[in-house]
């Protein structure tokens, strides 16, 4: 294990009953960087995203999060390292948007303690940065599909992790929205935390994608730099379509023919 | 904290009354009134509201020692608590009244918390402390025990028998291979009841003599026979000694079991130790009481409505609400139609029913 990785597979494979999501593969994620998983769709790209969460052990080799295996963190503590960004957060009872936001200092409190007002400050902070000021004392049940996908991230802006892991982050959002979010956790990335993420857009992959870990959906892995494994031949060959490569403004895009 | 600011904060928005909603970057968020309503010195509002609610279930006491058949003067209500000389009339409080009004503030409180943590666990404001079956077992116990002629303390015992056999019953199908979804755990619940229902029909329907008017007391829910509240309050303390200090864990499992565990909690046991605290809290109830209803429904949900979800407030509040409501309605039970003693269990379905259809008709959602 590398010192400097933030989050490291090492030989790690998924098997989900008998099916086998990802052969074995290794990669590592640098605090600074944004990994982003892509693959068709019941791939195990969510799979794989619990796994490196710790959520699920592997099936086959680890997973370290700053150079110590995720078997071995206490939960409280992982809870304050990563932060989990769910495909689907439902809503099961009426709550306010401050209070659902707050959930996420949850790990930093003490058994007896109860939100101070540099917890209320950061939820608000975060509230900010998602484009939801003022919307602190309103039900989350009224809100629209976008919007409570905007308070979600809030709340993992107010958990503070070092290694965010988001569930196709860009969930309901319209598109100024998938650009700004996806900004924003790349801006957080260069701060010095680790950003993986769950995408559908190839090109958006193409955009903020350091390094790539692409699943063909019948277990096989091809991970590495965004050059790498962002070409149109196993991109094809993953979804099943033929895509073409071309360059805009500098920056790979991909077609479908 | 990320300190870069999004570039699209300045796009309008569809909820926000139609005005922009700016942002400027390094600008500290200006403080809403609404937030901080929702927030605001939260102790203090919890020792407000606690403090009202206790007030409420010391003035339901207090009145529950007073009327009745017989009307017993302040005097000697204090008279019977020890706060000075009385009459004969505090014989009557202190042997009848007293055990019975504490019978029932216990078990209404029970009632609530075992609700409220019912809810938590199916993630369904509209469960209740019976629908895992816990009320169906018990009624099996005690009515087997009642046509059996059995006296009144076998009869709790076969009560409470019932309950915890139905509550291991539901545990051990609902987990099965392992997999223990609310879904799996409530269609086993309900399954499992309506067993227990087919049970108490088969039994009612085979009784022929004075018993079935016991029977029917005890479906409905009656406390007239509770003469020994004191374990119940026992077990009510331990209850929320237990609860409390998960309460914000509580808050975090409502959001569901992937963001919970994601959030570091042990969802597992988590959700043992709710179901244990909350079938065995219904059990106490129910064996004092019989299966009272709607107590454990409307006082979670009507106090979630005025307080919010947040179960450090919520589940003390329920109980001391539960209480107060539960006694107020048995006293109702006994003077309405004095002579005649009404099982509680009408008085609060007659109160819960209108109340609760209501509360829906008002949140169409």
């Amino acid at each position: 294990m590398s010192p400097e990785a933030l989050l490291e597979a090492d030989r790690l494979a998924v098997r989900v009953g008998h099916r086998w999501l990802c052969c074995e593969f290794s990669l590592s994620l640098r605090a600074g960087e944004c990994l982003v998983l892509l693959g068709p769709n019941g791939a195990g790209k969510t799979t794989l995203l619990h796994t490196l969460a710790g959520l699920r052990p592997p099936t086959v080799g680890r997973v370290a999060l700053a150079g110590r295996d995720l078997s071995t963190w206490p939960a409280g503590e992982l809870a304050r390292q990563r932060g989990l960004l769910v495909q689907q957060q439902p809503d099961y009872f009426a709550a306010s948007v401050l209070e659902t936001v707050l959930v996420g200092r949850h790990p930093h409190l003490g058994r007896w303690r109860w939100e101070g007002p540099e917890d209320i400050a950061l939820a608000r902070g975060a509230l900010a940065q998602v484009g939801l000021e003022g919307f602190e004392g309103r039900q989350v049940l009224s809100l629209s599909g976008g919007e409570r996908q905007r308070v979600a991230i809030a709340a993992l802006l107010t958990q503070a992790p070092t290694l965010f892991l988001l569930d196709e982050p860009t969930n309901h959002l319209d598109l100024h929205y998938q650009i700004a979010i996806l900004d924003l956790f790349q801006a957080l990335a260069r701060e010095g935390r680790g950003v993986v993420m769950v995408l559908h857009d190839i090109n958006l992959a193409a955009r903020y994608a350091d390094r790539v870990i692409l699943l063909d959906g019948v277990g096989g892995v091809l991970a590495g730099r965004r050059a790498e494994v962002l070409q149109a031949e196993p991109l094809s060959r993953a979804f099943g379509h033929p895509l073409r490569q071309i360059e805009v403004a500098g920056r790979a895009h991909f077609i479908p023919d | 904290m990320p300190s870069r600011d999004l570039d699209c904060c300045g796009a309008p928005s569809t909820h926000g009354k139609g005005r922009l909603v700016a942002s400027v970057p390094g600008a500290a968020p200006a403080p809403s009134l609404a937030g901080r309503d929702a927030l605001g010195r939260p102790l203090t509002r919890c020792l407000r509201v606690l403090g009202g609610l206790s007030l409420a279930g010391a003035l339901a006491f207090a009145f529950a020692l007073h009327a009745g058949e017989v009307t017993v003067s302040w005097a000697d209500v204090a008279a019977a608590l020890g706060l000075g000389p009385g009459g004969g009339a505090a014989d009557v409080v202190r042997t009848l009244r007293l055990p019975r009004a504490l019978a029932a503030y216990a078990c209404g409180a029970l009632l609530a918390l075992a609700g409220t943590l019912m809810q938590i666990l199916l993630r369904n404001p509209l469960a209740d402390p019976y629908v895992l079956g816990i009320s169906g077992g018990a009624a099996v116990g005690a009515l087997g025990a009642i046509a059996l002629g059995a006296a009144a303390w076998v009869v709790d015992g076969a009560a409470f028998a019932g309950a915890l056999t139905a509550t291991c019953l539901v545990f051990g199908l609902a987990r099965g291979d392992g997999a223990w979804t609310p879904t799996r755990l409530l269609l086993t619940g309900v399954i499992v009841a309506a067993g227990c229902g087919a049970a108490v029909s088969f039994m009612l329907v085979m009784t022929t003599d004075i018993r079935v008017q016991s029977m029917l007391f005890w479906l409905t829910g009656d406390a007239s026979g509770a003469t020994r509240p004191w374990p119940a309050f026992l077990i009510l303390l331990a209850g929320l000694a237990l609860v409390l200090p998960y309460a914000r864990d509580f808050n975090v499992l409502a959001r569901g079991d992937l963001p919970a565990r994601a959030l570091g909690l042990r969802v597992e046991r988590l959700r043992l130790l709710i179901y244990v605290m909350a079938s065995l809290l219904t059990a106490v109830a129910v064996t004092q009481v019989g299966s009272v209803g709607f107590v454990g429904l409307v006082v979670p949900h009507l106090v979630r409505l005025a307080l919010g979800n947040d179960q450090r407030l919520l589940l003390p509040a329920a109980a001391l609400a539960g209480g107060a409501l539960l006694t107020a309605a048995d006293t109702a039970a006994r003077t309405i139609m004095a002579p005649t003693q009404l099982p509680v269990g009408v008085l609060t379905a007659l109160i819960g029913v209108p109340l609760f259809l209501f509360l829906l008709m008002r949140h169409p959602r």
